[in-house]
């Protein structure tokens, strides 16, 4: 297994790094397209905003290059949200950002309340919609680890829901695509175990 | 499943205070005694469902330094939960600095006193999420005031703010948390300060932290219940494990409270 995380500019994944590593894996950390393509499990994490991680992929080249991937890809984070098609966070020109259009759907700011505070930030529980191999060993409601204020809608490609204010989608799959909206690194064991899942996939 | 706005988990935050590399705890900040290595009870507490962890570098602020980098790497290394680094944070870059190790939050306590615009500046650096502000407080003449320099009992002074009109400031400035730390009860595991968290948490919209005072599983079902803190944090108990996190999340769960199993 060769394991590649794409840089996506900006963000600090020594985390998700270490979170590979501990379950065995040798991750590189890379923007060449070539590297990326050759390996067979591919992470795309992020942090931060999505117009800046949409521009960074530009410069560097790989929006095609990741487009075209056909092997295991799991987005992380801002990551799975820059699967969808667009995202109502803006950019400098207060235009809703165009994302890579791999999964349909376009990503929406979580509505706040007294009792809902945005970002989501800290634990909250999931619930399975589909079984999918990602989710082998977890149990019926896994705890996960959120920080974000933008989310993606529950569609046909939604295998696990999330409910803050508004339910959203927290784990999503397209054929070979995964995305997910916690932070799997700094989910403890169902972390784990979902990272784990994910190296399995063929 | 009940109907809820949100699942969210009220959290459990072991407190490791660092001094010289080791885990220190004293009793109202002062007498400290070595309760172990950094990256031992971390990765301890981490298994044992802990939810977050908080390391203060307690003499870091006094001092004038910021906190020695290196160990955030190795708790970055070892741990799979968040974490959130203090002491003696006193700029953006050595936020930066902190956040590049791999914390994924850092908190800031007598540097904010000093220069509250400092919150302005790492709240807009790093986004609300990763911005703590830790608040210690104590009853001075009938009203709440904040305290700074409280790692070393010699150099701690008044501020000349009360508890309250601090943390509506810190709010106003874009902080994504506060830690409110009630010193009266610190070390003394007679149980939160519930009154002073009510207070707190009618003026506070964002997450708020209780700290100071547990000593057992009852004061926790206590603050949460009654002054409906979003978190608990505490040291002596976890560190000596008269409260075992086990335990803990068990009987809070038991208890009607929404925590992660």
């Amino acid at each position: 297994m060769t394991l590649a995380i794409i840089d996506s500019g900006g963000a600090n994944i020594s985390s998700v790094i270490h979170a590979l590593k501990r379950l065995g894996a040798d991750p590189v950390f890379t923007a060449d397209a070539d590297t990326i393509r050759s390996a067979t499990h591919v992470i795309l994490p992020g942090v931060g905003a999505a117009a800046a991680a949409m521009s960074h992929l530009r410069t560097t080249g790989l929006l095609d290059c990741i487009r075209e991937l056909r092997q295991p890809v799991l987005g992380i984070c801002l990551g799975m949200q820059l699967l969808f098609e667009k995202s109502d966070e803006t950019d400098a020109d207060s235009e809703a950002v165009q994302c890579l259009g791999i999964i349909p759907g376009s990503l929406q700011k979580l509505q706040a309340s007294p009792a809902v505070r945005v970002p989501h930030m800290g634990w909250n529980s999931t619930t399975m919609m589909n079984h999918d191999p990602l989710l082998t060993g977890l149990p019926e409601q896994p705890w996960f680890y959120f920080i974000h204020s933008f989310c993606a809608p529950i569609g046909v490609n939604t295998v696990a829901t999330c409910q803050h204010g508004d339910a959203f989608a927290a784990i999503v799959r397209k054929e070979n695509f995964c995305g997910v909206q916690f932070h799997p690194e700094r989910s403890a064991r169902s972390g784990a175990r979902l990272l784990a899942n994910f190296l399995e996939l063929q | 499943m009940t109907m809820s706005v949100s699942n969210l988990a009220r959290r459990i935050i072991p407190c490791l205070d660092v001094r010289d590399g080791q885990v220190v705890k004293g009793v109202q900040f002062r007498n400290h005694r070595v309760m172990g290595g950094i990256v031992e009870l971390a990765t301890r507490y981490s298994a044992e469902g802990a939810d977050e962890l908080v390391f203060y570098d307690i003499t870091a602020s006094p001092e004038g330094r910021c906190v020695d980098n290196e160990w955030v790497s190795r708790v970055n290394e070892v741990i799979d939960i968040p974490f959130c680094v203090a002491g003696g944070i006193r700029s953006v870059e050595d936020a930066r600095k902190v956040l590049r190790r791999g914390a994924d939050k850092i908190s800031i306590n007598t540097p904010a006193v000093q220069r509250p615009q400092l919150i302005s500046e790492l709240v807009s650096a790093f986004g609300s999420q990763c911005v703590v502000v830790g608040v210690d407080s104590v009853l001075h003449d009938g009203v709440w005031a904040t305290r700074q320099m409280t790692g070393i009992p010699d150099q701690m002074q008044q501020t000349g703010r009360t508890t309250l009109d601090w943390m509506s400031e810190v709010v106003e400035r874009g902080a994504g948390e506060i830690v409110l730390n009630c010193m009266a009860s610190d070390g003394t595991r007679q149980g939160f300060d519930i009154q002073q968290l009510k207070a707190a948490r009618k003026k506070v919209s964002i997450p708020l932290i209780a700290s100071g005072g547990a000593g057992s599983v009852s004061h926790f079902v206590e603050v949460f219940k009654q002054a409906d803190v979003d978190g608990a944090l505490a040291a002596t108990v976890f560190h000596n494990n008269k409260v075992p996190i086990p335990l803990l999340k068990q009987m809070l769960s038991a208890a009607g409270i929404g925590v992660r199993l």
